[in-house]
Formats: C-alpha cells, structure tokens, sequence
C-alpha cells in the first residue's frame, strides 16, 4: 500500500548480530564519549535537542520501518510529552517566587502560584486538569503512561475497522494539525503560539547551569540507548517477526491466527512512548514547550530523520536525526530560506536513489566488502 | 457414519445481487478428505472464503465443531481450529523459511506472549520436521520470497501444519507444479490429511483421483452432485456442465 517493502536486512546471513551488536557499541562511544570531549557545553546541548528528536525517529522506525504504518503525526506525541513537562516545570516556577516569573507584579494582581501566560489571558484560577501537575511524581506518569495509551486507543480504534496505509496517515497528519491548533487557540490554558516558556529549576535543580546540562545531555544520550535496545529486543522477538508479515501480508496473518489491530496499536504505542519521552527531555533542555513542535511540519520531519537515517535501522534513525538537526542549524545560520528547499531535496533523493536510508548504503557498502573478502 | 466436523446449512452469499453460493448444504465428516470441484465461477473459493472467515455469509450457518463460524473474525476462526491455504501462495516473502514457520506455530499468539515468546526444543524439532515434510530442511535459512513458485506452495503448506489444524482448507495446491512436483504434492497430502479434516479445491481430475475420499460437485453456487470419484463422473448432470458447452 503506502509502503512498498525494501528487502529487510535484518535476518543479514554473516556475522550480522556481532555487527549490529558493533555498530551499537560504535553509537554508544560517539554519544558518551565522543561528543562530550570534542564539543563545548554549546554545541553540545545541540546535540543533545537534535538526540530528543531521534526519540521520535527511533519511534518511526519501528512503527513505519517494521509495522508498515506511516504516521505523519508523532509530533502529538512528542507535543504531549513536551507540554507535560513544560506544565510541571512552569507551576514550580510560578510557585517560586524568587524565579523571574513569580514576580512580584503577579503578586499584586492576586495572581501568584499561576502561570503568567495565564494572568496575561485574564485566566485567574488554575484549571483543574493543571492541578495534578504540581506532583512531579503525576507528571513522569502521564509522560510515560498517556501518550502511550492515547496512540493504542486511536491506533486500535482504526486499525480494528481495517483503516490502514495512507487512509491512517491521513488521520495522524489531521491529528497533528488539530493538536496544533487547539494549543494555539486555547492560548489563556496552553500558551498558545508562543508555548510555555521561562522555566528555569526542575526539583528546585537549576537547568541553566553548564553542569546541569551536561548531566541533562547524558541523560537523553542514555535513555536514547535503551530505547534502542529495547527496540531491537522487540524487533528480534517473535512479535518483530509478525509485525514484518504484517508489513508484507497483513490479510494472510489473520489466518495465521493472529490478531493485526493489536500489534499495530501496540507497535504504535511504543512510538508514541519514545516520541513522549524525548519531547520531556526536549523540554527540560531547551526551556520551552511550543506548537511549532507539534504540527505537521515537524511531525514530517521526524519521517525524514528515520527516512535519511534508514526506515529499517534503529541506530540509523538517531545518526539521521544528528545529521540533519545539524544541517538544519548550519542552515539557519547561514542561509535560512534554503532550509525547506534543502530538506524538500533531501527527502526526494533519499526516497528515489536510498530508500534504506545511509544504513542501506552501509549495509551494502559491507555486503560488497564482505564478498570480496569470500574470494 | 462417523461424527460431522463440518455443518454447512442454508448458506447463501450475494455479491450485488449475484449469487455466488446460493443455498448450499455441505457437510463434512471427521478425518475426511474432501474435494470440492467445478467450473470456474462455481462458488468453490468463496465457499472456503466463507468458511474461514474471508467472506460474510449473507445468509445461513456454518458450524465447526461448537463453534459458529459465521459469528467470528478470522484469527477467532483460526484460532478455533481452521486452517487455510490461499490460491496463490501467500508466504511472508521477507521472513525466512524457517521464521514462517516459527510465526504459525499456534502459541502465544498475543501481543505479549509474543514478545517473549522464546524457541523450545519440541518447537525446533516441530520446524525440522515439517521443514523435511514439505522437502524445505536445506533452505530453511532462505528467504521465502526467493523460493519457487511450488517450494511457495509447500511452504505455505508447511505453515499450516506448524499450525495443526482440525480442518484444513487447501485452494488448489498444486496449481502451477511441475508433473513431478504434483506427485510429490500427492503424497505430502495423503500424509497430513491423516488424523484431521481436509477440503481440497482442485482443477485436475487426475490429482483428485489420487487424494480424494469423496467429491463434490458445484456449479453456479449450488450443490451438483456428491459421492465416490466414480459415481460423480458417470453423473449425466455433471458430464454435461464439463462438456455440454
């Protein structure tokens, strides 16, 4: 349907565990070692917003690259992420008031302990849906545990009545223009387009520090490396296989007994699970939460990282994800009204002439080694 | 007369009017081996599309032990006990022999089962055996996608009997074999037959003659003629609708 197929490599005949277990290895030194000794606290907290971002194209890999199913809306779930993050780290600002935001002149107006953007909107008591928020604890479990639910409920509710293909990432890619435009219009509760900002302690911890964002950096580099392995644990258990039938003959494995709707919602759960994660982390690192990350702009450039990086490689997905954050900020440095032409490029050559991503690229550069190496 | 697997009452589907079974009655004893012949357009696969939950009946039961089929969803059917092998062979090209057989072997077909679903030795054993069943024990490392069209054929075959069936539901499965190919096909069916249920659709009059315990016959939807190879061929009804036009 929307996604013909390439010829997986995963089941590669030589040496390919000891290899994938090698270029593990290779993405773990560069993220953990490498990057934090060759860049300045600078350039390395870039890093570390382009490796919030892999979050999603890990996601989109095994969602897209394995289940077949193409969602041009994991921004919402990057968004939710992001916003549930912004919306503890805001109240604990405007609950301080020493941080610049619980200043006096919301004292005055009566207003202290809410958010300003609120004050600002003439919105003069927290909504209730903000007040569970105040609990750091609440808000690590709706980042782990909503957007998950939210994409198994919606994935299962279409894929049951058999939508699938372009018809289901046409419902996604409504989904992101829809989550964009409530946020911007519901302005006095979420923000609206100028997002939540001017946060600047988690637990009373100050993110503007050198040394908290360090910390913060290894803390996206490490869980970005389990979200990996534990993607390459589903890919490699009997379930990886069922989604690749799913992929190739989704009507011929209902009769193999199984039930397709559920491994797809579960699938895109995960996504939906690793894009949450990585939209909190953005969040804590970039001191914002903002509709220009949740709509369809960014939810189809998420597609292109997994798709530059390899739509069948999970460890290509986070070096797609680097190289083009990179080229993006090289981009808007230099050159800003190039950007859209260049990515517009970039996805058109990737789909025409590599559509396995550098990883293909990789792989048969080895294939070819490899034979050579036979004679 | 042995116990009926198969209860197939009143069945009647309408695709825009047209009817593509029309009425039929078709029962099917316990460890029966079945063939199920006609012209084309006689309603023979939609019959097994039926059955196994492909196609919704427009009307009429079919009952499958205790099970009424035509209330469940495919994988429920399966699940119950049905298996089903499509015309065209339909294996998962991407995955390798081997790894198609592993995904039907019919345990911890859930979402979680099967992710940490781990091979055991009376599965592996399970995968050697059948793999020599159906003459795939050295390509079982091969992807599916590059076996020949009658290696697909078995392979699919081989699917089902991972899956072990109580009724097996086989779409013309030596369609496209070479001679020597449909002997051997003869024989693996002769085989896994043994102990369960089969309906085979099948064209070739000769390989019908080498399987079959009993045959019947549909023409335009409806039932034409049942009983012994013999019997149905000196029909006069059915000599005409194979010759008459």
């Amino acid at each position: 349907m929307a996604t013909p197929a390439p010829q997986t490599t995963a089941s590669a005949p030589r040496g390919s565990n000891l290899w994938g277990v090698g270029s593990f290895l290779l993405l773990a030194a560069l993220l953990l070692v490498v990057f934090p000794l060759a860049m300045d606290v600078f350039r390395l907290g870039l890093a570390a917003k382009y490796l919030s971002l892999a979050f999603c194209a890990v996601g989109i890999v095994l969602v897209w690259g394995y289940g077949g199913i193409l969602s041009l809306g994991q921004g919402v779930f990057f968004g939710l992420g992001s916003y549930f993050m912004a919306m503890f780290l805001k109240l604990e600002s405007a609950g301080n008031a020493d941080s610049s935001s619980g200043t006096a002149l919301s004292a005055f107006f009566g207003t202290a302990g809410l958010p300003d953007f609120m004050a600002w909107n003439s919105v003069e008591v927290l909504p209730w849906w903000w007040e569970p928020f105040h609990h750091v604890s609440f808000t690590i479990l709706a980042i782990l545990i909503g957007p998950p639910l939210v994409a198994f409920v919606l994935g299962y509710a279409n894929f049951r009545k058999r939508v699938g293909g372009v018809y289901f990432s046409i419902v996604t890619l409504a989904l992101a223009a829809i989550m964009a435009i409530v946020i911007i219009g519901q302005q006095g509760y979420t923000g609206g387009v100028n997002g939540i900002t001017d946060f600047k302690t988690f637990l009373g911890m100050d993110l503007d520090t050198d040394r908290a964002k360090v910390v913060m950096y290894f803390i996206t580099a490490g869980l970005l490396l389990l979200c990996v392995l534990f993607g390459a644990f589903i890919l490699r258990s009997r379930l990886g296989r069922v989604l690749v039938a799913i992929r190739d003959r989704e009507d011929r494995v209902r009769f193999s007994g199984y039930d397709p709707a559920l491994f797809k919602a579960f699938i895109f759960a995960v996504a939906a699970l690793f894009s949450a994660l990585g939209g909190a982390l953005f969040t804590m690192q970039v001191g914002l939460a903002s509709p220009s990350l949740v709509g369809i702009v960014p939810s189809v450039e998420m597609v292109i990282y997994a798709a530059v990086g390899g739509r069948l490689s999970l460890i290509g997905a986070v070096y797609g994800a680097l190289l083009v954050g990179w080229a993006k900020t090289f981009f808007s440095e230099n050159f800003v009204e190039f950007w859209p032409y260049f990515i517009g490029v970039l996805f058109m050559v990737v789909v025409m002439f590599l559509p396995t991503g550098l990883a293909g690229l990789v792989d048969r550069l080895r294939g070819r080694f490899l034979r050579r190496e036979g004679h | 007369m042995a116990a009926l697997i198969l209860q197939v009452d009143g069945l009647t589907v309408s695709f825009d009017g047209f009817k593509a079974v029309d009425n039929l009655n078709f029962y099917v004893e316990q460890d029966e081996l079945r063939c199920v012949i006609g012209p084309n357009g006689a309603g023979k696969t939609t019959l097994l599309d039926m059955i196994c939950g492909k196609t919704k009946p427009t009307s009429g039961t079919i009952k499958f032990k205790n099970h009424r089929l035509n209330e469940m969803i495919e994988y429920q059917i399966t699940r119950a006990g049905v298996g089903r092998k499509f015309q065209n062979p339909s294996v998962y090209e991407d995955l390798t022999v081997s790894e198609n057989l592993d995904i039907s072997w019919p345990k911890q077909r859930n979402v979680l089962g099967s992710l940490f679903f781990r091979r055991d030795q009376s599965m592996a054993d399970k995968i050697d055996s059948v793999a020599s069943q159906i003459f795939l024990r050295d390509q079982l490392d091969t992807k599916a996608g590059l076996l020949s069209h009658g290696q697909k054929q078995w392979l699919e075959i081989g699917m089902l009997l991972m899956q072990d069936p109580e009724l097996l539901l086989l779409d013309e499965p030596v369609a496209g074999m070479s001679a020597r190919e449909r002997e051997q096909t003869a024989e693996l069916l002769n085989g896994i037959s043994k102990g369960r249920s089969t309906i085979v659709i099948e064209h070739d009059m000769a390989f019908v003659r080498m399987i079959a315990h009993k045959v019947t016959v549909l023409h335009q939807g409806k039932l034409l003629a049942e009983g012994s190879m013999d019997q149905v061929q000196s029909d006069p009804r059915v000599v005409e609708t194979y010759l008459g036009h």
